[in-house]
């Protein structure tokens, strides 16, 4: 069993399948349109200077987040488990 | 056949193969893909901006190109491009506005004939989701799939007419920034319209199960997505970097500064000088006369002082178009949020605040690229108080009226250099106070996450860059333009009424010189006299006028060179009142092109009235504080 963590604790570099958003149901929707969805592969990448906010690959595009809003979302972290970039277009 | 919504107003006769009324096709799609280049390139510059009534989202419209217009059937067609979306959840005003349109429900506004929908296809997977609401309107839509070079180049596979028939709707790979594939774009616009027919559709509430539809569509259809590029990674690697990220990242902004104020100097110079030579000859060629001092003192000092403006605000806009068009912008905002954060804000509005130093027209109207409402009210509402090109002119006549120009550490940093920097700070510090006032207060927002999509780095392109640089000129030449002329012609009358034995009065007795009278028990405690009064009550139109006025009050003749008004105006004034003016200007929201852009930007009066006030209290206790202190100490 592996734990589950919170978005904004992954490193550059680390990627993760989103799990659950837990925020407002218009805000969750409306970080979903932009391609944070549930059972789907996050790449984390560059932050501004001093960490916040950071920079996510999602589903073909880079969405910037600040650390209080990655805080809402919970991922399982796959970084060093054998799954490679098989599925670049989701689903 | 059911009948398209063109033919439903149409209540008798048989459909007729072209109606001849003109066409209005709206232009759909999300941010960054490439809907405005698109537009430009259909329209040209036969395009105007407009409002829709009681909201602040902003349209363009535009009629097609008449070397596309079909000979055959002459079908007239206008486009309207839509602020950009990426769903019709009505989560954003924008969204809210595209969805009433599409719908047929916003008031004053017809349906929309037609749809074209414009996509990234780089990313189709997840643009596709658009289409679903949008084909779910019943509009004859057209898919365009743009940056189709990018997806060549790069490997990308798509079986077109596939995804054509699964979408039931026209689907065309096309390059808008070259104009490849729009010979199928003409011919949807010219030929008969049909709603699209879907193969199936997903609960369009449902993101998942939307973002399931789309996948299914680009999968059936062969998508292969291209290759990630390589150049925004490696490009990020260095403009994100910890160390070379800020550094890159305040020459940037440095060179904008720079490029406002030593750049377009020369140029704004240059057209000074055209305007003041061509009204001397003006005056020379025109038999004297009232209406030949209101042509060239009232009416083309008017024009001169707005247009000298123009070199500077262009310039801006070439900046910030650049930074925009290459990606740039959005990785600044990145940077700097953490600092707006600081003050209440957030990192997407420090490029309207920096635009502001400039002139605050286009740093209102560059405050549109805020989500957050009430970001945004804060943005436009602090704008005014950074220093504005226009409190140039009376910050170097006072400065150096009253200053003595000696250096203070070197031959570079000057007592007077000291003095404007100290202006400059004041104003910067009074918008960082002000923002976290507001934002605890009246503009508290609910926690709306900081959500900015990063869009690959792109060459900007040229033809795009100029696009914007004359619609924005055109804008400001008109807004701005119109308004302070209009100020300047009265201002003009008011100091020449009324006449005795058709001579104009003195100053003094004038419509203008009673007004100044009025308000001098107003402005006293400040240590300004009623000419100051008529200097602040001119300039409430724009800025600069104060010093137009104050020469034509100090000598009417119009012959007086800077220095000897230099002389009159600290003859007049102690150095308390001197403090006090310029603590004025630095507050006080003297502009009514900014409170007329204001008023439209915000859709109402209460905004601009609530920002006139606020500014116009501190003004007054910041420069009542400024004259005591200054006494106090001289």
């Amino acid at each position: 069993m592996i734990a589950t963590c919170k978005l904004s604790e992954l490193a550059a570099g680390a990627e993760a399948i989103l799990e659950s958003i837990d925020l407002p149901e218009e805000e969750a929707r409306h970080l979903m349109v932009l391609g944070f969805l549930p059972g789907h592969r996050i790449e984390v990448g560059l932050s501004a200077p001093g960490g916040d906010p950071r920079v996510y690959r999602v589903d073909g595009s880079e969405v910037a987040l600040r650390r209080e809003t990655a805080a809402h979302l919970e991922t399982m972290p796959m970084t060093g488990l054998p799954f490679g970039k098989n599925d670049r277009e989701g689903s | 056949m059911r009948l398209t919504s063109a033919e439903c107003h149409t209540p008798v006769g048989p459909p007729r193969p072209f109606p001849p009324r003109t066409r209005l096709v709206a232009i759909v799609g999300p941010p960054n893909s490439g809907k405005s280049t698109l537009f430009n390139r259909l329209t040209g510059l036969h395009q105007k901006v407009a409002n829709y009534p009681g909201v602040t989202v902003e349209h363009r419209m535009g009629r097609l190109k008449a070397r596309y217009v079909d000979t055959g059937t002459r079908q007239n067609v206008e486009l309207v491009d839509l602020p950009g979306i990426y769903s019709l959840n009505a989560r954003s005003e924008d969204e809210r506005v595209t969805r009433d349109v599409l719908a047929g429900l916003m008031p004053g506004v017809p349906r929309p004939d037609a749809v074209l929908l414009i996509l990234d296809s780089t990313n189709l997977g997840r643009q596709l989701m658009l289409a679903a609401p949008v084909l779910a309107t019943e509009l004859p839509t057209m898919v365009l799939l743009n940056m189709s070079d990018d997806l060549a180049r790069r490997g990308g596979v798509l079986n077109v007419p596939e995804l054509s028939k699964r979408l039931g709707a026209p689907v065309a790979l096309v390059t808008a920034r070259n104009g490849r594939g729009f010979d199928e774009i003409y011919d949807f616009l010219n030929a008969q319209l049909a709603p699209p027919r879907p193969v199936q559709l997903p609960i369009l509430q449902d993101v998942p199960k939307t973002r399931k539809w789309s996948a299914q569509m680009s999968f059936a259809s062969g998508y292969v997505a291209p290759a990630p590029t390589k150049w925004t990674r490696r490009l990020d690697k260095v403009f994100l970097h910890p160390v070379a990220g800020p550094v890159i990242f305040l020459t940037v902004v440095l060179a904008l500064f720079q490029s406002i104020f030593t750049l377009a100097k020369p140029m704004m110079n240059g057209i000074a000088d055209l305007v003041s030579g061509s009204g001397n000859l003006l005056t020379r060629i025109l038999p004297a006369s009232v209406f030949r001092d209101l042509l060239v003192q009232g009416v083309w000092g008017g024009v001169g002082t707005v247009i000298t403006f123009l070199p500077q605000i262009l310039l801006l806009f070439l900046f910030i178009g650049f930074l925009e068009d290459s990606g740039y912008l959005a990785r600044a905002a990145l940077i700097a949020d953490r600092t707006m954060k600081g003050i209440g804000l957030q990192g997407k509005s420090f490029i309207p605040l920096i635009s502001a130093y400039a002139c605050a027209i286009p740093a209102v109207l560059a405050a549109r690229t805020i989500e957050n409402k009430r970001d945004r009210m804060a943005t436009i509402l602090i704008a005014p108080l950074m220093t504005c090109s226009a409190r140039l002119p009376i910050y170097v006549l006072i400065i150096a009226a009253f200053i003595p120009d000696k250096h203070v550490l070197g031959p570079l940093l000057g007592m007077r250099a000291i003095a404007m920097l100290s202006l400059y700070i004041l104003g910067f510090l009074a918008a960082v106070a002000t923002a976290r006032v507001l934002k605890s207060s009246i503009l508290r927002s609910e926690r709306t996450p900081f959500v900015l999509e990063m869009p690959p780095y792109r060459w900007p392109k040229l033809s795009q860059l100029a696009m914007r640089l004359v619609d924005r000129g055109k804008v400001f030449l008109h807004r701005a333009g119109t308004l302070i002329l209009g100020v300047a012609v009265v201002l003009w009358i008011l100091l020449h009424v009324p006449t005795h034995n058709g001579q104009p009065p003195e100053i003094e007795h004038s419509v203008a010189g009673q007004i100044g009278h009025a308000i001098e028990p107003a402005i006293r405690p400040l240590g300004l006299n009623w000419k100051f009064g008529i200097g602040l009550i001119s300039s409430l139109a724009a800025r600069e006028t104060i010093v137009g006025t104050l020469g034509t009050i100090y000598d009417t003749e119009g012959k007086e060179t800077n220095g000897k008004l230099q002389e009159a105006v600290r003859k007049e004034l102690s150095p308390a009142g001197a403090a006090a003016l310029l603590i004025f200007f630095a507050f006080a929201l003297q502009c009514m092109s900014t409170i007329a852009v204001v008023r439209r930007e915000t859709a109402g009066w209460k905004w601009p009235i609530i920002q006139f006030s606020y500014m116009l209290v501190l003004a007054y206790v910041g420069a009542f504080a400024a004259f005591h202190i200054v006494t106090w100490f001289t």
